[in-house]
């Protein structure tokens, strides 16, 4: 055998490996798109705080009720969209959707976010709620690095960058906002457009 | 150069095989329509190639149900992830003369 035939079994080696351990048809666009959603809770959730009179958040109002749908709002349109893009990017790389890379894919990603999602829920319910933001960015961080096994490997960059923000957060949780609304607004649109001129097109 | 030669391994020297044992080395195992999937081979070809994996005790076969469903999943043996990684070695080596 020549030399370029054994190269050629190499790149197919590297390249069963790499597809049938990880799942490519992620969707960057829908990154760009949770960022955006995002930003929208965010800035509504800034109006609904501020039309309140307080600067701060108290548990038991009304207000408080219409963020957490604020946010629940945000997180299913993310992953409604995520599913629809994905699926529509499958499709193109010949891939079905719903297959044993993206079944692992999806269980790394959701047994850390999950923890942090119950966490949370039992913090709030037990007025610890000042350290929410930087708590939802360590857990989804961890749960991003976990899932990138599984995946386009560069997302555990941005895994690391929202641990990161999610730590500084806990030292300035006052900031929790904006710590949130650069993490998982500004951050995902950054990374999602990265990931969307690499791999979508 | 004749050890190299030595550890260029007959039974991979075809594309779907050496597809086969790439999948099973990073996967705990993996089912017949997965491989089909992946490799974009058709039954036969698949199956006979698998068949010869399995004889030199590369692969190991275990047929179960689902359901009513036959079902047939693959996994690397211990001797099948040894001569693969010399097998890749011996490539690497030839590439790098």
């Amino acid at each position: 055998m020549s030399t370029e035939e054994y190269l050629k079994d190499i790149t197919e080696i590297k390249d069963m490996m790499n597809k049938s351990s990880r799942f490519f048809s992620l969707s960057g666009l829908s990154g760009i798109m949770a960022g955006i959603y995002a930003l929208i809770g965010a800035a509504i959730a800034y109006y609904l705080v501020s039309i309140s009179g307080r600067d701060y958040l108290i548990l038991d109002g009304k207000i408080f009720n219409y963020i957490l749908l604020d946010l629940v709002l945000v997180a299913l349109l993310s992953i409604v969209t995520a599913i629809i893009l994905s699926t529509q990017k499958a499709k193109k790389n010949n891939e079905t959707l719903w297959n044993g890379t993206s079944r692992r894919l999806l269980t790394a990603f959701l047994i850390p976010l999950i923890t942090g999602g119950i966490y949370i829920m039992i913090k709030i319910y037990s007025n610890h709620y000042g350290l929410t933001g930087s708590l939802m960015l360590i857990f989804y961080g961890l749960a991003l690095v976990n899932a990138s096994k599984y995946t386009i490997g560069n997302v555990k960059y941005l895994g690391y960058i929202e641990i990161v923000l999610g730590l500084i957060c806990a030292i300035y949780p006052g900031y929790g906002f904006w710590f949130w609304v650069l993490g998982f607004g500004v951050m995902h649109i950054i990374y999602g457009s990265l990931i969307y001129f690499k791999h979508d097109r | 150069m004749k050890n190299i030669i030595h550890n260029i391994n007959k039974a991979f020297d075809h594309r779907i095989r050496l597809g086969i044992m790439s999948i099973l080395v990073v996967n705990e195992f993996a089912d017949f329509k997965m491989l089909k999937e992946l490799l974009g081979a058709t039954d036969g070809n698949l199956a006979s190639h698998t068949k010869a994996l399995e004889k030199e005790e590369y692969i190991l076969v275990e047929k179960s149900f689902i359901g009513r469903k036959p079902n047939t999943r693959y996994s690397v043996t211990k001797k099948g992830r040894e001569a693969f990684k010399k097998h890749v070695e011996a490539i690497e080596k030839l590439l790098k003369q």
